[in-house]
């Protein structure tokens, strides 16, 4: 497993307001480089505002405000000096629900590196096909890169789109329950990718599936009202919780 | 359920949970039920189809009657040349076709971009104030009537200048067109799946990048259709001309002079004594007519074809 070092996330005294509503209250937790940490928690627990905190998304709904600061390796994210469009381009995002635009699946994974300016060339076709085959794609769409992406599969669109956030080279990959609209089958495909991914990218994953949790991530995070309330080794946190919430919510006493 | 209703009550549900095998005179009361059922279905159909035949009697009254009127003016003649009382064919309306293109393309130039141009700030920006005010006015605007729009573009275009002109006729019909487009334009773009807009936006996509090479991109086909839509729906418009474009008797070209319009012809040619120019009404409104229903017929296709090749071609 290759450790990369690049793409450590370091949370400080960080809030979230929605509004007048309070989304995430002084969350303070560190993601080393080439981990995959696991958020869960009960719906509305903020899981989906830490992660698009991750690359400033959540400035998208109007009257967000923040206090605290979010550092990718050693810059602050909110830095007046910040081109959130590199910050994005260096923190990949995949959604709930596959997103491909209604292009060629090549154009799809070719929209990133385009738009650093990579010319039509042998450079993009490598680019391309690099991240197809990170994304464990590639054998499917190899021959046939100029079909429509909206044609391919559910689960095929969704690594699509892994691949499309690849073909950025990004330091952070961030998933937002990515196989919750996906049949087994495609689910255990997204699940194997993530996990031969460890080590490359740092990865966050919101999840509502706790068994996906102890699967793919090497540490988790339980959210609760906009609350950290506890993080460590997903081994550790779903066999011996520190906090008594932690623990009601994985025997689903709750949530 | 209980059995209340007596099943020999034509029509009534029979609510019996228990199973019977049912007497001769239980069988002759289904066997009628199912022929009343029968009776009403085929009464009803014939009610629902006489309705729409109605509905479409004048539409078919008035292509045929088009068809029929109109066709006898058409000639090589009647595409060629000027209106002319000595024949007895009346001429041509050469500058009435031409002058409507020339309103049109003015409208269309300047009223297309606008238009466009705020529907996509509708869609994109849809609860900041200006979109709001901007909203509710495009719904006013189009329902000012089109006589209306005519005498504010004679008081703001022609007085001014002290003479009627192109320029003033297609300023008006242009003011009929924005809200028309950037009411369908706003539709379509906000047909655009949100998350098409966000994965762009996760991408690195500057905002105004997704918004012409994502959200205006997918949207294209049905921009498109509503454009066209909007302009056959302005090219019969014949009130905004009354008192800006005014019409013209003879050729001209220049934006700066009064101008023929279809529409104006046909007006007023309609009520003029002389047989040569009625007939030439007739021919004008069945070239209107199937310029509009080409119109419309192009703006179908461009969707439909769209449509299937959705996602395809890189």
């Amino acid at each position: 497993m290759i450790v990369t070092t690049a793409g450590a996330l370091r949370f400080t005294d960080f809030s979230v307001w929605y509004g007048a509503r309070q989304a995430l209250h002084t969350v303070t937790i560190a993601i080393e480089p080439g981990i995959a940490l696991a958020l869960i928690g009960p719906s509305g627990c903020g899981k989906s505002t830490l992660l698009r905190a991750c690359n400033r998304m959540t400035e998208l709904v109007p009257g967000t405000r923040h206090t605290g600061t979010v550092h990718l390796d050693d810059g602050e994210i909110h830095a007046r000096e910040v081109d959130v469009r590199a910050l994005r381009q260096r923190v990949g995002m995949v959604f709930q629900q596959s997103n491909p635009l209604p292009r060629s699946i090549f154009e799809n994974v070719a929209y990133g590196p385009r738009l650093n300016g990579v010319p039509d060339g042998s450079e993009l076709t490598d680019r391309v096909t690099e991240a197809l085959r990170r994304a464990a794609i590639w054998d499917e769409v190899a021959d046939r890169l100029d079909d429509p992406a909206l044609a391919l599969s559910g689960g095929q669109q969704q690594r699509l789109c892994i691949a499309r956030a690849l073909a950025n080279d990004p330091e952070v990959l961030l998933l937002d329950e990515p196989a919750s609209a996906l049949d087994p089958g495609a689910t255990q495909r997204i699940e194997e990718l993530l996990y031969d991914l460890r080590g490359s990218v740092t990865i966050v994953i919101v999840t509502h599936n706790l068994q996906q949790a102890a699967r793919v991530s090497d540490r988790t995070a339980f959210l609760y009202d906009g609350r950290l309330v506890e993080v460590g080794e997903t081994s550790a946190l779903f066999t011996r919780p520190r906090e008594a919430q932690t623990e009601a919510f994985i025997t689903g006493r709750f949530g | 359920m209980s059995s209340i209703v007596s099943p020999t009550v034509l029509g009534a549900p029979s609510g019996r949970r228990e199973r019977r095998v049912p007497g001769g005179h239980e069988l002759a009361n289904a066997s009628r039920t199912a022929q009343r059922r029968q009776r009403t279905d085929r009464l009803a159909t014939l009610l629902i189809w006489s309705g729409a035949a109605l509905a479409l009697l004048p539409l078919a009254l008035i292509i045929g009657l088009l068809l029929v009127r109109g066709s006898a003016a058409l000639s090589v003649a009647f595409f060629t040349e000027l209106p002319d009382l000595s024949l007895p064919s009346g001429g041509g309306i050469a500058n009435a076709i031409a002058g409507s293109a020339l309103l049109v393309g003015i409208a269309s130039l300047m009223g297309l971009p606008i238009g466009i141009a705020a529907g996509l700030h509708l869609a994109t920006h849809p609860h900041t104030r200006l979109s709001r005010i901007s909203r509710y006015l495009s719904d006013v605007l189009n329902g000012v009537p089109s006589i209306v729009i005519g005498v504010f573009a004679w008081e703001v275009f022609v007085r001014p200048v002290g003479h009627f002109s192109a320029w003033a006729g297609g300023l008006a019909l242009a003011v009929l067109l924005v809200p028309l487009v950037a009411r369908t334009t706003e539709t379509v773009v906000s047909l655009v799946p949100v998350e098409l807009t966000e994965a762009a936006l996760a991408l690195g996509f500057p905002r105004w990048r997704t918004s012409l090479q994502v959200v205006l991109r997918t949207a294209l086909p049905g921009i498109v259709t509503g454009a066209l839509v909007a302009v056959a729906r302005i090219a019969g418009e014949t009130a905004p001309l009354l008192f800006t474009a005014f019409g013209n008797a003879f050729w001209s070209m220049s934006p700066d002079e009064p101008i023929a319009a279809l529409p104006l012809t046909i007006y007023a040619y309609a009520g003029s004594p002389y047989e040569g120019w009625q007939t030439l009404a007739w021919g004008g409104a069945l070239v209107l007519l199937l310029l509009v229903a080409g119109l419309s017929v192009v703006a179908r296709l461009a969707t439909r074809r769209q449509l299937s090749r959705v996602g395809a071609g890189r």
